[in-house]
């Protein structure tokens, strides 16, 4: 909710005397802040080095499952094949550039059929945005790239440093040999992973088997260094050093969504209706048999300390919440051995705590009018994607009408038109077709470049998976024909009789 | 400049005590990073001076520890372009006309390399599009001087007509006003003949006979009987629908008058034969090559 301003209040009150204009000036003036006392002002603010502690419990289980599954797949997917027969690559996911072609398994895309492309990208906004509206930013807890591999890298520190408490000494401490010993051996491991990382980016634009061997034996193209020299610098940087700056000051959606997200979706919530006033257990218990209200929280900063944005969700959501649930996970552990009911911190909703403190049963609305539109807009993109590709066609066919010239006049008196045809076989197989052409009466086609056959067919033979350009000459043998006549090309399948049509015109002097 | 640095009152900033019209100019140093930034670039400067071609001498100029030359860099250049084409330029290179036409591939090749060729040599004469202009052919249509099979046209590039090759083609119109042998009422006559032809309409009082007498006497040595053209001296098919200068009457005793003779330039010096062959294809494909 949003309380209107003092100010505000003071303008839309009506006053009892209208006041003089020079009154109203002087009440609107914007009264300036006086200087900085000192230019030296910082613009940033420094960086607070975060520490965060182990922990263990549902959440962390749940992160653990979501990093094992997605670097499963990020790291093995180039190695999975898939049989596309002889004329295309085995491999199950590729993203060939000098082909100019995009395998996911069974789907092959074309460079013309990037619509996919947007389809894919409207689907991950609105799988985001339903997340988001259901539960808050599940992608930033447990499937953004930046906390998983950063999620990576602190178990990794954690292993060679030791944990929180362990770590804060050693780095307030002057440095021995076993703190050099271990934090080059932190970067080490670190440089690995990244390394890693940016190796099977690579692998995803050529033949996976084929490039780790070449990469094994410096073999490769440089430009697959270049990358992986690129991706080993960004992994290593953000998700070793940057850390959860990259959420506070790089990316754009916690600011998206914090304008989207409404007082329904489940969010990190810290109970302040169970847990304030905060109390130790011993003065809890003397309040509490005095009759007078005490907290659950004991203000042992577990949540605080595991948290690795470095935020008090006592304190409410925030842009450094990536509400990955690992406080949640922290708080049940001390709740447990206190005895008390776990989910002091839980996923719930303001609404709730509201609700709960005027006495009434708090509710989950998770069908709202935007979890059912994204869910439309879901169905909907996803079902037109999967129906226009379960209904693309094998072949197609452009035509480009020569620019240059428009015409030719032969000797005869006859007009002759050129244009360019672009045959397209999508299929894996080649093809034989037959050019059909109407809008013109008494017309002679020629197609050059397309020698004569064995069999003395005008067939034109396009390769597997391929694409052919004919020049095509058609002369109208007619009366003079109208300067601008539709004409239509017709592209057929010998084999199968598929069939595809393209339109364009034929042009002839203007008859004076 | 000033023992003592002025400050300026608004600012609070010291001057540099440059002062323009009363404007002083505030002294705002640059970064520090900036300024060793700049260093660096002179420092990089002088290495530069050292390996690279920089300065001028009176008649060169200092060649550079690298050894680096514009000259070589274009050969560098056109080596890695050969390698790019690999193969199928040396396909190219040594495949007779008649195989490039039957291999669809190497002639998409050959094709695709004439249309940059015609560009660059052809281009302002024929046109763009080859569609040539007053006196010079439309190489789109199925009219040829010279012939439109893939020999004739190579020939017709390589050694070119009137531009002083031996084996190119020689033939020409000549003047028959200017040189007296028609008298300006016969060249009146024999045109409309022509014009009648084609079936264009011809002057009132046009004596048929008489042009035709003209015709047979002057001009069917080269243009023939029939006014169909010979090829072997680029006499044009005068009873076709497309004419070389124009259709106009004026435009034709202009012809009788001074003669026609519109050179092409011998390419075979100036173009290597796969260029050649290139072009010829190319022409041959825009739509009038004979078989």
């Amino acid at each position: 909710m949003i309380a209107p301003s003092a100010g505000t209040v003071e303008l839309t009150r009506a006053p009892a005397e209208a006041p003089s204009l020079t009154q109203l000036v002087a009440a609107a003036e914007v009264k300036a802040a006086p200087p900085p006392p000192d230019d030296d002002i910082p613009l940033y603010a420094p960086r607070r080095k975060l520490y965060p502690q182990s922990v263990s419990g549902t959440f962390r289980r749940i992160k653990w499952a979501a990093l094992i599954v997605g670097m499963a797949i990020y790291y093995l997917l180039p190695f999975a094949r898939w049989d596309r027969g002889p004329f295309a690559p085995h491999q199950a996911v590729l993203i060939d550039f000098p082909n100019r072609r995009f395998y996911f398994f069974f789907i092959e895309i074309w460079p013309q059929e990037v619509y996919y492309v947007t389809g894919l990208l409207i689907l991950a906004a609105m799988v985001l945005f339903l997340m988001n509206a259901l539960a808050g930013r599940v992608w930033c807890g447990y499937l953004c790239p930046q906390t998983v591999w950063t999620d990576l890298f602190y178990a990794i520190e954690r292993l060679i440093e030791g944990d929180r408490r362990e770590r804060m000494q050693r780095d307030s401490k002057a440095w021995t040999l076993d703190t050099w010993l271990r934090k080059s051996v932190k970067h080490f491991l670190w440089l690995m992973i990244a390394w890693w990382t940016g190796g099977a980016w690579v692998l995803y634009f050529a033949d996976a088997p084929t490039l780790v061997k070449e990469l094994a034996f410096g073999t490769a193209p440089f430009i697959a260094y270049l990358w992986i020299g690129i991706l080993t610098f960004t992994t290593y940087t953000l998700a070793g050093h940057m850390r959860e700056q990259v959420c506070y000051y790089m990316c754009p959606w916690p600011r998206i969504q914090a304008a989207l997200t409404d007082e329904y979706a489940l969010n990190v919530t810290y109970r302040y209706d169970r847990g304030e006033p905060r109390c130790s257990v011993k003065k809890a218990e003397t309040l509490r048999t005095r009759g007078e209200a005490a907290g659950d929280c004991v203000e042992c900063m577990q949540c605080v300390n595991v948290c690795p944005g470095g935020v008090d969700i006592r304190e409410g959501a925030s842009l450094g919440c990536i509400q990955c649930g690992l406080c949640i996970d922290a708080c049940d552990n001390v709740m447990a051995k206190l005895g008390r009911p776990k989910g002091l911190i839980a996923y719930d909703t303001d609404v709730n705590i509201k609700r709960r403190m005027e006495g009434k049963e708090p509710f989950f609305k998770l069908v709202r009018v935007r979890t059912v539109l994204y869910s439309a807009i879901i169905a909907f993109a996803g079902g037109l994607m999967i129906y226009t590709l379960a209904t693309r066609e094998g072949e197609g066919i452009s035509v480009i009408h020569d620019r240059n010239p428009m015409f030719t006049r032969l000797s005869d008196g006859s007009v002759r038109n050129g244009y360019t045809i672009r045959i397209v076989n999508k299929q894996l197989k080649a093809r034989e077709f037959a050019l059909g052409f109407s809008g013109l009466p008494a017309t002679l086609i020629d197609l050059v470049g397309v020698p004569p056959r064995a069999d003395d067919q005008p067939w034109i033979d396009v390769g597997p998976d391929q694409t052919r350009e004919i020049r095509v000459m058609v002369t109208d043998y007619g009366l003079p024909p109208p300067p601008k006549t539709q004409i239509v090309f017709r592209l057929t399948d010998i084999a199968t009789g598929q069939q595809a049509i393209t339109r364009d015109h034929f042009f002839a002097p203007e008859v004076k | 400049m000033a023992d003592t640095q002025e400050v300026d009152k608004l600012t609070g900033t010291a001057t540099t005590g440059h002062e323009w019209d009363g404007i002083k100019e505030l002294n705002t140093p640059l970064p520090r990073w900036w300024v060793w930034m700049f260093y660096a670039t002179i420092v990089w400067s002088v290495g530069y001076w050292i390996v690279y071609p920089a300065w001028p001498l009176l008649t060169s100029a200092t060649e550079g520890t690298f050894g680096w030359h514009t000259r070589s860099a274009v050969v560098a250049d056109l080596a890695e372009l050969k390698a790019i084409r690999g193969p199928i330029a040396d396909k190219l290179a040594k495949a007779s006309l008649q195989e490039i036409a039957t291999d669809p591939q190497l002639l998409d090749f050959a094709r695709a390399q004439g249309k940059t060729a015609f560009a660059d040599n052809c281009a302002p004469c024929h046109g763009a599009g080859g569609i040539g202009g007053k006196g010079y052919p439309d190489l789109n249509d199925d009219d040829w001087l010279w012939g439109g099979k893939l020999e004739d046209i190579e020939k017709t590039i390589r050694h070119g007509a009137r531009g002083g090759d031996d084996d190119g083609h020689q033939g020409r119109m000549p003047a028959f006003g200017r040189d007296g042998m028609l008298k300006p009422v016969e060249m009146s006559t024999v045109a409309d003949y022509v014009r009648s032809l084609s079936g264009l309409p011809t002057e009132k009082g046009f004596d048929a006979a008489a042009g035709k007498k003209i015709f047979a006497d002057n001009c069917a040595t080269c243009h023939g009987d029939n006014a169909r053209g010979n090829r072997d001296v680029g006499a044009p098919n005068l009873t076709d629908k497309l004419w070389f200068y124009g259709s106009d009457k004026k435009t034709i005793m202009e012809g009788l008058q001074n003669g026609r003779g519109g050179v092409m330039p011998a390419w075979g010096g100036r173009l290597d034969d796969t260029t050649i062959k290139a072009l010829t294809v190319y022409v041959h494909g825009l739509g009038g090559g004979e078989k």
